[in-house]
């Protein structure tokens, strides 16, 4: 029996003979303006061989220098995970012979990481309720990542049956963080989602930080993802690692697929084997890839041509006074500062609305209306535009400005929502909009009575009911005369003038 | 006594990816165990408490500002390329992965 | 105004050449083409370099003559030639370390020690011959042929830097740079009768210096009299943002310190370990009358221990090797140089395997392998791990050592130049040469050879090693200095001039 087998276990089925141990190892490209050891930038979609010189091509003769601002954003995430940070730590040379890798050593850290035993929260939901999971942090660390290759000839464009391969350095040496877990256990069927909780945290950490904007579509954050199963009665499995899993919602189905796989595995009296295996998008699968039988030896030694980082405890303090409140603290206070439920703080998160949301209220709008503009109408909105929330063009203000005008009755809900259109339209701002396209509630008490009375005049059965108590029947007239002005009425207002006008307590 | 077979120096070959021939396979295992035979010593000496010594002058925390700056001309750095397609270096097709 | 000098050009020294040009009497042009002369007329026997750019050498000869007429303010080695070697990138200037692999590669940049040396108007001639990425003592292990020695064309120049050495001894430039991992200064000059100095480590930057052991690689001046060399430290040294290990600090005033060459209560310490058993009998003589010429200079001579350098040699190379392996990965034949066996069909690893055993000579993979040896799993600990704490070791006893002197003294190398061919398949015996000068690289501190005469068995030269304390160089050159002066007016000439006619 071996580990290529496609069988799978189902989920379910798996969970109840076997329990998941993960872990988790997390590269992250952090946002510097210039690579981690030389000057060269690290803008994202250059021409190929355009940012490279004589440092990260490892041309002979060449000299690495630390990034500073790479260190400081090392110790800030670090700190941010709750993690011990090293008076003394040193570079390490990991040694193995790759054509992307232009010393063919990169420099990393090994015994002697900048950061270490952290944690960070997670929530996931269940059919319970939210459940937390701390998943506890082994390290944090700085290395340099490697060129990027395309690969040419033969037919799959990928790496296998390839004719020969291209190498673009520009990706060489640009900063990463490299996050590790410790195993995290206890999690049964909810290992999936708290994988990927665990990703979207450590996410949304960075970017709260401002280390790293996290582009995952551009490859700036890759994941891989260590699964084993412990077999009842046994404390640990042999352990696959799925490499490069670079989307949270790969990460869940990876983790999700190795379960299933192994479970069959073993349940068909088979081994794991200690493998290194590669995640497919299209297919939600993982293949198997280099065997970890005969682990590359990888020759650790500590870099001679850099010195150890030593943070004071001076600096490490005055890196702590720079770190933003950790998204869970802040979610919950803000959870229980605007009265709003689990399932409403959930959708305000899954609409990435709570930055846009929480600057909308301190811009004087009610919390409310707040929300319900930004995960109602413009998440549509953006939806529709293919854009983020947050690149829409509506700012806090526009919003004050629209609620104000709503609340002193010159504009209608409906109104309102023209007015945001033709301010992502690029009309100009909410006055200008209002301005442009003549949106003016019809408000003075003579035009909507007539309107009024002529309503009541085409549905003479109707004004009977009203008038005969049924007050719900109201609906129909003040359709009608929204209709008539073109929505530029206030409803609320259209009803209270029919019930007086027809002698009938509303 | 050190005896570094020559399946062991075929080994690290492999590691330092040297194609050695036969004859300098049988050579340098003669040669590197009576080598190692002779470092070796440094381990007479060297006890726990000694802390390791991996830069001579004890310097720490040198760091860079982070700002960015032009590389090199791209033809300069395709002018040393063995080989060349594409703006980018063309290197012999890879094995042994999927 | 009696002429500075008289005499042929390139017997000058550089301090005298510098003299006679500010006095007017002679320009860079002349002096470099004097010098691009003297190696055409010489070096298709000693072989002392890999590559002459004659017109960029004169080009920039008549720079500095411009420069000079125009009055401009000018550093005090400005318009001297000098022999750089080629484990130094040069913008544009073929750049092969000694080795195939790196044939016809020209860097796309300068070192900080070119720029530098631009900076001050020296006018580079051209790159000199090495062992193979520096690992030797003989350049016997150049991809391009021996360098041979001027005092005996039969002997080896020492090395890894004998093409420097090599090109002082036979009058072919002034001044040169070498690079000192683990005496690669220093025996080269104690075999060829010159002054090498391997600076502080960090104290002259290593950017452009193509690695062979980072944290024991040194670059430092080479020259013919104490006084240029310290011309040319002061040119090279300096902090350097580019590479990390440079020291941040001033650079000792060395040319001070070889002017006033006083050494009237100075202690020297002797060190006991390095001498005796081992030590060519000429050596030990010309060594303890070079004691004794101290010791009349008013110096206070002690004797010295240092039991731990017993152990430098084995923990040289274990360190040497290791970093080296890691080094030299990059040559692989992807980005630039020598690319072997890519025939569209062969995998990137065939490619890289056999670049590298048809680009490295048989030196090269010896390290190598045991570099890899040393490092690899399970291996760690017993050798890289147990070599790093004999450093701290060899570090305590130098620091005990210059509790009780200001300076410490040995022979350079236990023998003088040997016979090309001696000991080139001998790895043992090789390494021996540097059984001396390895302490110093271990330590990161710094050290010098003088010539103190010929060894009376052979004729050949002896050189005596002066070591100080970290970023205390200026003491090699007021101890070495004062030497110098005491030997040339014991001999009534220099050493040099001794050399036997090509
Ligand atoms: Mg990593
Ligand atoms: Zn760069």
């Amino acid at each position: 029996m071996s580990s290529t087998t496609n069988t799978r276990m189902a989920f379910d089925q798996a969970l109840e003979r076997f329990e998941p141990v993960l872990g988790l190892e997390t590269h992250v490209e952090l946002g510097t303006a210039s690579k981690m050891f030389c000057s060269c930038a690290t803008e994202f979609g250059q021409d190929p061989n355009t940012q490279v010189c004589p440092v990260c091509l490892g041309l002979p003769g060449s000299l690495p220098v630390v990034n500073a601002v790479a260190v400081e954003s090392t110790i800030r995430m670090g700190l941010a995970l709750h993690c011990d940070i090293a008076s003394w730590c040193r570079f390490a040379r990991k040694n193995y012979f790759y054509p992307d890798m232009p010393k063919d050593y990169q420099v990393s850290q090994y015994d002697e990481p900048l950061c270490t035993n952290g944690y960070l929260d997670v929530t996931v939901a269940t059919d319970d309720g939210p459940r937390e999971f701390r998943v506890e942090i082994e390290r944090v660390h700085m290395e340099e990542d490697t060129g990027k290759l395309t690969h040419a000839g033969g037919d799959t464009g990928r790496i296998h049956g390839a004719d020969y391969s291209l190498v673009d350095y520009n990706r060489a040496g640009i900063p990463l963080i490299e996050i590790v877990t410790k195993p995290i256990v206890g999690t049964g069927a909810l290992a999936p989602l708290v994988a990927r909780a665990y990703v979207t945290e450590l996410r949304d950490l960075m970017r709260s930080l401002g280390v790293s904007d996290v582009r995952m579509d551009q490859g700036s954050l890759r994941c891989d993802v260590n699964v084993s199963l412990a077999p009842a009665g046994e404390p640990w499995g042999t352990r696959s690692e799925t490499k490069n899993v670079n989307s949270l919602r790969s990460v869940e189905r990876a983790v999700r697929s190795e379960i299933e796989r192994q479970a069959a595995v073993l349940a068909d009296g088979g081994r794991v084997i200690q493998e290194t295996r590669h995640f497919h998008e299209d297919t939600g699968e993982t293949t198997p890839g280099r065997s970890k039988e005969h682990a590359e030896d990888y020759r650790y030694f500590p870099e001679p041509d850099l010195v150890p980082v030593a943070p004071s405890a001076e600096w490490v303090e005055e890196l702590r006074g720079t770190l933003p409140e950790v998204p869970s603290v802040r979610r919950a206070r803000l959870q229980e500062q605007w009265g709003i439920s689990d399932l409403e703080m959930q959708t305000l998160v899954n609409a990435e609305a709570l930055d846009l949301v929480e600057e909308t209220i301190a811009a004087g709008v009610d919390q409310a209306a707040a929300r319900k503009w930004w995960t109602g109408e413009f998440t549509r909105m953006a939806n529709e535009q293919g854009v983020a929330l947050a690149d829409l063009g509506i700012t806090s203000s526009h919003i004050s400005r629209v609620e104000s005008l709503i609340a002193d009755g010159s504009l209608t809900d409906k109104l309102a929502r023209q007015v945001f259109e033709g301010v992502v339209a690029g009309e100009g701002d909410v006055d200008a909009v209002i301005a442009g396209r003549g949106l003016v509630v019809v408000g003075d008490d003579s035009t909507l009575l007539a309107a009024i009375e002529t309503a009541l005049a085409e549905q003479p059965d109707v004004a009977e009911k009203i008038r005969g108590g049924k007050v719900q029947a109201a609906g129909a007239i003040v359709g009608a005369v929204m209709k008539a002005t073109k929505g530029q009425a206030d409803a609320a207002k259209v009803r209270a003038l029919l019930l007086a006008h027809l002698g009938v307590e509303g | 006594m050190a005896q570094i077979s020559r399946e062991e120096v075929q080994h690290l070959a492999h590691l330092a990816r040297l194609e050695l021939t036969d004859e300098e396979t049988a050579h340098y295992a003669e040669q590197l165990s009576a080598i190692v035979d002779a470092v070796a010593r440094v381990s007479d000496v060297a006890a726990q408490d000694i802390p390791p010594t991996s830069h001579p002058i004890p310097v720490t925390n040198v760091f860079r500002e982070d700002v960015a700056k032009p590389g090199l001309p791209r033809d300069e750095v395709a002018a040393a390329a063995p080989s060349w397609e594409d703006d980018r270096f063309k290197v012999p097709r890879i094995l042994g992965e999927d | 105004m009696a002429p500075v000098m008289d005499g042929d050009l390139v017997r000058q020294d550089a301090a005298t050449l510098a003299s006679a040009m500010q006095a007017g009497e002679v320009s860079s042009a002349e002096i470099t083409q004097a010098c691009l002369d003297r190696i055409d007329a010489v070096d298709g026997e000693v072989h002392a370099f890999l590559y002459v750019d004659k017109d960029a050498a004169l080009a920039s000869a008549r720079v500095v003559d411009e420069q000079r007429a125009s009055c401009a303010q000018l550093g005090p080695l400005a318009g001297v030639p000098l022999a750089l070697k080629d484990v130094l990138t040069m913008r544009g200037v073929p750049t092969t370390c000694g080795s195939r692999i790196l044939e016809g590669w020209r860097p796309p940049y300068d070192s900080t020690v070119v720029e530098r040396l631009r900076e001050a108007g020296v006018v580079i001639l051209g790159k000199t011959n090495m062992d193979e990425f520096a690992m030797g003592s003989s350049t016997e292990h150049s991809a391009y042929g021996p360098t041979r020695n001027p005092w005996d064309l039969e002997r080896i120049p020492g090395g890894s830097g004998g093409g420097s050495a090599a090109a002082l001894a036979a009058f072919e430039a002034p001044l040169a740079i070498g690079t000192d991992t683990g005496g690669s200064i220093r025996q080269p000059a104690a075999v060829t009768g010159t002054v090498g100095v391997k600076p502080t480590y960090g104290g002259v930057s290593r950017y452009g210096l193509v690695a062979l052991a980072s944290s024991l690689d040194q670059a430092g001046p080479c020259a013919r009299t104490v006084m240029d060399a310290a011309l040319l430290h002061q040119a090279i040294a300096g902090h350097d943002p580019r590479d990390s290990t440079s020291i941040n600090a001033p650079v000792p005033d060395v040319v001070a310190a070889a002017r006033n060459a006083d050494i009237r209560g100075m202690k020297i310490g002797l060190v006991r370990e390095l001498g005796g058993e081992g030590y060519q009998d000429g050596v030990r003589q010309r060594f303890d009358e070079a004691v004794t010429v101290l010791t009349d200079l008013g110096a206070e001579v002690v004797e010295v221990s240092c039991p731990n350098f017993e152990y430098a040699l084995a923990a040289y190379y274990l360190i040497l090797p290791s970093e080296a392996s890691s080094n030299l990965a990059r040559f692989d034949g992807m980005r630039y140089g020598l690319r072997v066996g890519d025939d569209d069909q062969a995998s990137v690893e065939e490619v890289m395997s056999q670049t590298r055993e048809a680009g490295f000579g048989a030196e090269v993979k010896r390290r190598i392998m045991l570099g890899t040896y040393a490092l690899s799993s399970g291996y760690y600990d017993a050798y890289y791990g147990q070599a790093q704490k004999v450093r701290t070791l060899i570090s305590r006893d130098f620091a005990a050592a210059f509790d009780q002197a200001d300076v410490l003294i040995s022979p350079t190398a236990p023998t003088t130049a040997f016979r090309i061919g001696e000991k080139v398949d001998d790895p043992l015996a090789m390494y021996l040469n540097d059984i001396a000068t390895i302490p110093v690289n271990l330590a990161g501190n710094c050290a010098m050879s003088v010539p103190i005469g010929l060894a009376p068995e052979d004729g050949l030269p002896v050189g005596l090693q002066i070591m100080a304390p970290a970023l205390a160089d200026d003491r090699l050159y007021r101890a070495g200095s004062a030497l110098e002066q005491a030997l040339v007016d014991k001999w009534g000439h220099e050493l040099i001039e001794e050399v036997p006619a090509l």
